[in-house]
């Protein structure tokens, strides 16, 4: 039998994922009278943050060449308003504007990947422009909130139920609810699945974890570290504008103001996932349950009803900070182990 | 090209802004050779090498590389590894995250038919080639959960395993003890038998010796001579290397030093401690008068100089300086008092990289003073030049970025800015560690030369011989407590030994 020898990277990902039982185990318990324990409640969260789910998994890929992306919530809002002003003000079809998003996505991510690789210019700053544009370029599309009410086909996706066979209840009139996802459940799950796969057991995925290991050795290997770089912040952006799609399909709507801070969630949930920030270690895996603790802990804030919404914020940066130093202990205890 | 030699560099030049860096540069490699080149830092080794790799561009001369027909040019390292020249650094360069695997195959890995990586077959032949060195490793696990040694013989696996003609051993025993050392040798002698031929880089004249078959010796950028391991015994070597006699070492300690106890007192310490690192001690060191600290590595040589120097802050015992007694909270206060410590780890605590020669070398002046007294620029140029110009610090200006300069000449600037402040009572530890044997000695010149001035040094080295050179008192220490001290007609390798070693007198 394969022995099965738990790195401290696994424990991370393992505290991760007892952390997330934990907190939602707890949930049912207090919560219980307001429907916690229904697996709806637990649909709702993956609901709630597809867009959050595929935004992160691109963001863990940057993280892990030891780089960062902040555009990634302006993008989202440009990306966002391009949509509904393309569908309500241009008059165009919504598959075709999908399709725009996600070339626009590429073409932000291969100028931002340019200036960081070939340029080497910091990843925090071409962000930073980067974040600045975008959400500039969304006021500039309109200033104004838009929402989405024109196009069937997107309203059809958007209210699209997948319906679960299993896990449902009866409500107080007696009828059976079926639980169910949203179409945009499934593109981050697949979003999730794919990248795993892409950083587990293709070139360009170890190569990541090369670059974020060591740049200088990953070059005198022969990798071509500019390509992976300038590849990788496209892949974010481009992840990005698929989470954009799927932000938009949950809103219907578009606004200037949209996902403000979500790149801080993307690197908050990658982070609780165990991705370090130094680059080179880390999982995509680890990152989707990080957006899951994210979204239960605001559902748990949301159940208790008298607690105002900060608190989930304050919760999450005590939970930033457990991981933080969980992660600089087992770094410690390498270094005395290796000594 | 000749049969069996399988790198052939010509007639090689090379220049770094204002230095020249090589000139006209011959190296010859023949197969299933140990090639040792050699040199003083600041010689052109590392820069011969980059040449080599693709690194540096070099102006004039040719390369040829067994197989390839007419000169060859190497673009980056890459371009060289993919004509047969690898290099393994010093510094391990892998990927401490990733598998052992993955940092043997990376970038080459086999593929499965539907082109993603076949994680399979790569641990298979990772395990197969590790299995071939004769290498005790299980390839699934982090690079990171192995010694620095068995990196190092990693890196060489994947260069070796990469069809490499030319393996570059760029100073790949400095940080391994000497168990990993025969391993490495070991390995080494296995590749010669392959048909490799190897260049080794290295510091140890021993190692040479036992390992290679010849030595290219390199001087301030050109090239002394080609030798086979035979001609050219070991005080040759130095005398090669250094371009003097090594006679010239033996004798820098000068006539009339010795005895300097009727000199006033520079230091008076009595019962100073510090817990957990230096149990408490007694030293007097007089004017003019360099005292040696020796003792096993983690004796507490460097412990007992930073409780003087105020480092780690002295809990028991009283402190005399120049006969006044004083409080030394911080080394600043050490500072204002007359000290100076340079700091063994000198990556660390000593250069600041992005500085220039100029700025380095000003900056405990800098500090002592405050940082609002500025000093005149031409009072920094003045200092800078004279102590370029005093201790022959190889640079291409004073402007020059410290990180520029080689190992050796860094160190000089290290020393010259504690000269600069003008200290009566200098420690060094370990000012020659990792610096030729040049250098050293000048070094040591200096040491002696302060001394005559009337300055005391408190000298700490594991070289015995270079403090016997210089010392006219030791203190021994051992186990975190000062044990003795010897002086006079003791002042033997012997004497100190067996005071080191402890037990009968």
């Amino acid at each position: 039998m394969k022995k099965l020898k738990l790195g401290s990277n696994n424990i991370l990902l393992a505290i991760t994922v007892a952390l997330f039982v934990i907190m939602y185990l707890g949930g049912c318990i207090i919560y219980a009278d307001k429907g916690f324990t229904h697996f709806q409640t637990f649909l709702n969260v993956l609901i709630n943050n597809a867009g959050l789910i595929a935004v992160a998994a691109g963001m863990t890929c940057v993280m892990l060449t030891g780089g960062i992306d902040i555009s990634v919530g302006s993008l989202i809002a440009m990306d966002c308003m391009f949509l509904a002003v393309g569908m309500e003000t241009w008059g165009m079809k919504s598959p075709v504007l999908m399709v725009m998003v996600l070339i626009i996505g590429i073409v932000f991510g291969l100028v931002q990947g340019f200036c960081v690789a070939y340029l080497e210019i910091q990843p925090f700053i071409v962000t930073m422009a980067g974040m600045f544009f975008a959400r500039g370029m969304t006021a500039v599309i309109c200033k104004d909130q838009v929402s989405i009410v024109s196009d069937k086909l997107f309203t059809a996706i958007s209210n699209a139920k997948i319906n679960i066979p299993f896990g449902g209840y009866e409500n107080k009139k007696g009828i059976y609810q079926t639980p169910f996802i949203r179409p945009t459940v499934v593109v981050a799950l697949l979003v999730v699945v794919l990248v795993y796969l892409m950083l587990k057991y293709t070139k360009f995925g170890r190569s990541i974890y090369a670059v974020g290991g060591n740049q200088v050795s990953a070059t005198l290997m022969g990798l071509n570290v500019r390509k992976t770089k300038l590849l990788t912040y496209t892949l974010s952006s481009f992840l990005t504008s698929i989470g954009g799609i799927c932000y938009c399909l949950n809103t219907m709507c578009g606004t200037t103001t949209q996902a403000t801070g979500l790149e801080m969630d993307a690197i908050s949930s990658s982070v609780i996932g165990g991705t370090l920030l130094t680059g080179g270690v880390g999982n995509v895996l680890g990152s989707l349950v990080g957006v899951m603790i994210n979204g239960t802990i605001s559902t748990l804030v949301k159940s208790n009803g008298k607690l105002v919404s900060s608190w989930a914020n304050i919760i999450t940066a005590i939970l930033l900070c457990f991981f933080i130093l969980l992660q600089a202990v087992f770094a410690k205890i390498k270094e005395s182990k290796k000594a | 090209m000749e049969n069996n030699v399988v790198l052939s560099m010509k007639g090689i030049c090379m220049t770094f802004p204002g230095v020249k860096a090589l000139e006209n540069v011959d190296f010859n490699l023949k197969k299933g050779e140990i090639r040792a080149l050699m040199g003083e830092n600041g010689a052109g080794k590392s820069t011969l090498i980059k040449c080599l790799t693709g690194v540096n561009k070099f102006e004039a001369g040719e390369i040829y590389l067994d197989g390839i027909d007419g000169p060859i040019v190497n673009k980056d390292t890459m371009d060289a590894q993919r004509k047969g020249i690898s290099t393994v650094y010093q510094e391990v360069n892998l990927c401490p995250n990733l598998s052992v695997a993955e940092n043997l195959f990376i970038g080459r890995e086999p593929m499965t038919k539907i082109g993603t990586v076949n994680r399979k077959k790569m641990n298979e032949m990772a395990a197969k080639l590790m299995k071939d060195l004769d290498l005790d490793i299980d390839v699934t696990q982090n690079l990171e959960e192995y010694s620095l040694a068995l990196q190092q013989m990693i890196a060489i696996a994947r260069a070796v395993d990469m069809d490499c003609k030319v393996l570059i051993l760029d100073e790949p025993t400095s940080s391994l003890d000497d168990n990993e050392v025969a391993k490495l040798f070991g390995m080494m002698r296995r590749l010669r038998e392959q048909g490799v031929g190897i260049v080794f880089v290295t510091h140890f004249l021993e190692q040479v010796y036992e390992v290679c078959d010849g030595i290219t010796v390199l001087r301030n950028g050109t090239l002394v001579g080609e030798y086979s391991i035979e001609e050219l015994p070991r005080v040759k070597l130095v005398a090669a290397m250094m371009g003097k006699d090594f006679d010239d070492l033996a004798n820098i300690k000068p006539e009339g030093s010795g005895d300097k106890s009727k000199e006033p007192l520079v230091i008076d310490a009595k019962g100073l401690s510090h817990a957990g690192t230096i149990k408490p001690f007694d030293l007097e060191i007089h004017k003019g008068e360099v005292i040696g600290l020796t003792g096993l590595l983690g004796s507490g040589r460097t412990e007992l100089a930073r409780a003087i120097y105020g480092a780690d802050r002295a809990q028991t015992g009283t402190l005399k300086v120049k006969e006044q007694e004083v409080t030394i909270k911080n080394p600043i206060d050490a500072m204002n008092l007359g000290m100076g410590l340079l700091p063994d780890d000198r990556k660390a605590e000593g250069i600041i990289g992005d500085l220039s020669v100029r700025e380095n070398i000003i900056l405990a002046m800098q500090a002592k003073l405050g940082i609002f007294k500025k000093i005149p620029m031409a009072k920094q140029i003045e200092i800078a030049d004279k102590f370029i110009e005093l201790l022959q610090i190889k640079t291409a200006s004073r402007e020059t970025l410290i990180k520029q300069l080689s190992g050796g000449n860094q160190q000089k600037v290290i020393l010259a800015r504690w000269l600069a402040t003008d200290p009566d009572f200098l420690i060094l530890d370990e000012p020659t560690r990792g610096i030729d044997i040049g250098t050293k000695t000048e070094i040591q010149k200096l040491v002696i030369q302060l001394a005559e001035e009337g300055k005391s040094v408190m000298f700490i080295s594991s070289e015995i011989e270079e403090m016997l050179r210089t010392c006219n008192r030791m203190a021994v220490l051992r186990d975190g407590a000062k044990v003795g001290e010897i002086s006079g007609e003791e002042l033997s390798q012997e004497g100190v030994m067996k005071a080191i070693a402890g037990g009968a007198k």
